[in-house]
């Protein structure tokens, strides 16, 4: 296993390596720039701010400088906030999007395996119609709907929260359940489609014949099968969930990642640009890393390869 | 087993039950008077607080909180002292000697002295911290420009020098009879040079001098806490000269982006003034909460920009054939809701007392004519027209409806296509496009903002039109020092604007916030600029 990691993580740093030339060329590419504003900025004024940023070099002058620059660990000067590196903005935002995604995560989870075991075992009955149902609603009703609406019930209507923002505990209830009943939706229908699946095999009969009570079967024989295309969806989701999403953290201003990442990409800034993507690249690799190693875990029938 | 996770759940429920909202606005210790505070809703998280390095509206409003320039503006626009307490220009409108108040003090008890404008406009017009607004100093004063090209090193040598720690003395190139008015920007604020030295030095952009632990001011507020994307808390000033007006004790900067958000909490009473309304709730608010809703003038314009190197708008009658045959009241009353003025010429109506005598009138039958003799009769042959907007519902609704009576009174069609902000900005700027909507907001409140745009080659011109006439009288306009010649010549320019119509124009704009009862004595000007210092709260 040891050497299946190792050999995993040695792959990673051409990958890391061709995402971050890709970002870097393709931004650089796209139309506008950092200070291209509304009001033009006079012609000796941009050179001079190029000059300060280095954007007066050669293109693949500032590509080797920034690779030089990153393995220092210095992600660079953020263009939009002068007083402020990305080093700093990501260290700043990174533990909001941690803590969103973390009890967001831990709604999902809780809602949507539950939600999914429950309509398993109550195959068509009506306990497996609600549970199938609230499950489509939640992959169906899109973020943007369902937080305004969290919001005006909630908030608006019964006064127990605020409508926005990320001060006291209290603040967090709404945006993670809003984001934890999106990410519930899907796990309920895996895990519902995986236990079933697992439900109608040999060894479960074999539990049952050797009078196994029928909990036991479930979470001990069960469930463990069944939840394996959750743990495949959930490599993926996980980084996304922890790097913050963008709509939740716009709705409910909520200072978090997501919002720095898109933003970034509209505001042409350069270096936040690459920061974020070489954070979400390496959690995106570093989970799916996880999840391989929890699915041979889970499935005896795969072998470290 | 099954039950655990929802008793995770309940656990978790009743923990953040446990906890309480947001703090009321008006807390205080026992026996204490109430701490009036305000919250506001302030847009876009602002890049920074340094003045001579940010542009932008966010970072405006707290420029404006935290700092102070040499004059400033009453509610009618008239410029009264600031930390100049008086001033004399020369009689040709040359130099300007500014005397400062022996009680204008820094933050941190410092006195403000004329030094400190002088280093900080030179700091300002250092090309290595890329001020993005040097221009206003370098555009007017005598040797700025030559500084800032490294022409000369010696800044004594430019027209800013300081007598002695009161007395500052301003030497321009060229008459600007608007320049009180334009030194309200914040690009003429002061800074404090200790600080600005000790956090990296006069000539380094990006420092850390603007941190709450280090800021130091000259406003009516000082820094007292900055959370990005979440909250930027100004305190009362205690070393402020004008302290005594000062009644809020303490204002919330909330950062938020959308307007539906914005709403929610000024509904949930966590903001009293917010930065916009959404277009969709204005009219139930106005209907519902009449008081909660204010609506002021904003000195700007809404337009569509030609670009006459491109056919058809080569033709000075089809750029008008276009103009005229738009229903503009029925634009603004229909479609962008907030009493937005149709615009018929080129500047904001009554800016300073200007109001334009040659505006032109809506004529679709005119229009037609004029399309026909530019060789379109009843739209047929119109080439293809792909008219550019940035990509919002507001600018897309307004330009469909805009399509719509171009379809019906001139039976041509136009194209609609959007483009993401800074693609659409790269292409204005490098004049490659056809049609595109634009706007223009004065930096300071002049007519003379609304024509200096036009002049041939202007940077944001970007129509590619110019007209040797209009620039002439531009210049001479500069040479006059009273305002009612001034503005005969500007009369005759807009004649030439409303003759060859670079740009059409649509409306004047408005801005539409919400503003919660228990605030008093909010006014805004033109610029939508307000002075903190006259309003007030009640708890």
């Amino acid at each position: 296993m040891l050497r299946f990691i190792a050999r995993r993580l040695l792959e990673t740093i051409p990958v890391l390596l061709i995402i971050i030339t890709a970002t870097f060329f393709m931004i650089r590419f796209v139309p506008g720039g950092p200070f291209t504003a509304e009001k033009a900025v006079t012609p000796e004024i941009l050179r001079n701010l190029e000059a300060h940023y280095g954007l007066n070099q050669p293109l693949y002058r500032q590509y080797l400088d920034y690779l030089g620059s990153l393995l220092h660990g210095d992600l660079g000067p953020s263009f939009k906030y002068p007083n402020r590196t990305v080093n700093e903005i990501i260290g700043d935002k990174l533990p909001v999007s941690l803590e969103l995604g973390f009890i967001s995560l831990s709604v999902a989870l809780a809602l949507g395996l539950t939600l999914g075991v429950l309509a398993a075992i109550r195959r068509n009955t009506w306990i497996d119609y609600v549970c199938s149902s609230a499950a489509m609603i939640g992959i169906c009703v899109p973020t943007f709907v369902l937080g305004p609406l969290l919001v005006l019930t909630f908030a608006i209507h019964f006064g127990w929260f605020n409508a926005s923002g990320w001060y006291t505990p209290i603040d967090r209830v709404l945006p993670c359940l809003t984001l934890g009943c999106v990410y519930a939706a899907y796990i309920a229908r895996l895990t519902r489609g995986g236990m079933l699946e697992v439900l109608n095999q040999d060894y479960i009969r074999t539990a049952r014949a050797k009078g196994a009570s029928e909990t036991r079967v479930i979470f001990r024989h069960a469930l463990r099968g069944g939840l394996l295309p959750v743990v495949s969806f959930l490599g993926p989701a996980i980084a996304g969930i922890l790097t913050g999403s963008f709509v939740i953290e716009t709705i409910f201003q909520i200072p978090g990642l997501g919002r720095e990442f898109v933003n970034s990409a509209f505001n042409r800034d350069y270096t936040l640009v690459l920061g974020t993507v070489i954070l979400y690249a390496t959690l995106i690799i570093g989970l799916n890393l996880v999840v391989d190693v929890v699915q041979v875990w889970l499935n005896p029938k795969l072998k470290f390869e | 087993m099954l039950n655990r996770p929802c008793l995770a759940l309940l656990t978790a429920a009743l923990l953040f039950a446990g906890c309480t909202k947001q703090e009321s606005p008006a807390s205080a210790g026992p026996g204490l008077a109430p701490r009036k505070v305000l919250r506001y809703g302030n847009g876009a998280e602002p890049q920074d607080l340094d003045p001579q390095i940010v542009t932008g509206t966010p970072e405006n409003r707290l420029i404006t909180t935290f700092s102070e320039g040499l004059v400033s503006e009453d509610p009618q626009m008239n410029i009264i002292p600031g930390v100049a307490e008086r001033w004399e220009i020369s009689p040709g409108g040359l130099t300007y000697t500014f005397h400062l108040r022996a009680d204008a003090k820094w933050s941190n008890g410092d006195p403000v002295t004329a030094q400190d404008f002088v280093q900080s406009y030179q700091r300002e017009l250092t090309p290595a911290i890329g001020s993005e607004y040097a221009y206003m100093l370098f555009n007017h004063v005598r040797g700025a420009k030559d500084y800032y090209d490294g022409k000369i090193r010696d800044f004594a040598q430019t027209g800013f020098q300081a007598p002695d720690p009161r007395t500052l003395v301003i030497t321009l190139r060229q008459p600007a009879p608007f320049l009180l008015h334009a030194m309200n920007h914040y690009a003429w604020y002061p800074v404090h040079i200790p600080t600005v030295k000790k956090f990296g030095g006069l000539d380094r952009r990006s420092t850390a001098w603007t941190r709450p632990e280090n800021f130091v001011g000259n406003g009516p507020y000082v820094l007292k806490e900055w959370k990005p994307n979440q909250i930027i808390v100004a305190e009362r000033s205690p070393t402020y000269w004008d302290r005594a007006r000062v009644k809020i004790d303490e204002i919330d900067f909330y950062p938020i982006e959308l307007a539906d958000t914005e709403e929610r909490m000024f509904r949930t009473g966590q903001l009293d003034i917010t930065n916009e309304v959404p277009l969709t709730k204005l009219a139930v608010y106005r209907r519902e909460h009449p008081e909660s809703v204010r609506v002021d003038p904003y000195d700007g314009i809404y337009f569509y920009r030609f670009n006459v190197l491109r056919q058809p708008f080569d033709d000075v009658r089809v750029r008008r054939a276009l103009a005229l045959a738009i229903d503009r009241e029925s634009l603004v009353k229909y479609v962008t809701l907030a009493d937005e003025a149709p615009a018929y010429s080129f500047v904001p109506p009554n800016l300073l007392g200007y109001r334009s005598e040659h505006a032109f009138k809506a004529d679709p039958g005119e229009a037609r004519r004029l399309l026909a003799e530019a060789g379109y009769p009843g739209g047929r042959g119109f080439p293809r027209v792909e008219l550019l907007y940035n990509t919002l519902e507001k600018h897309k609704t307004i330009a469909e409806a805009l399509q719509q009576m171009w379809r019906k009174n001139l039976g041509v069609d136009i194209t609609l296509t959007n483009e993401e902000w800074k693609v659409y900005m790269d292409a204005q700027h490098s004049h490659n496009f056809q049609f595109e909507r634009a706007g223009w907001i004065a930096d300071y409140v002049d007519p003379h903002v609304f024509f200096d745009l036009w002049e041939t080659g202007n940077g944001n011109n970007d129509t590619n039109w110019g007209n040797p006439e209009y620039d002439r009288l531009l210049h001479s306009a500069l040479a006059t020092s009273n305002n009612p010649d001034r503005f005969a010549i500007y009369q005759r320019m807009e004649k030439i604007l409303v003759d060859e119509m670079p740009v059409l124009p649509i409306f004047y704009y408005t801005r539409a916030r919400l503003v919660s009862p228990r605030v008093r004595g909010f006014f805004t000007t033109p610029l939508d600029n307000f002075s903190w210092k006259y309003a007030d709260v009640v708890p």
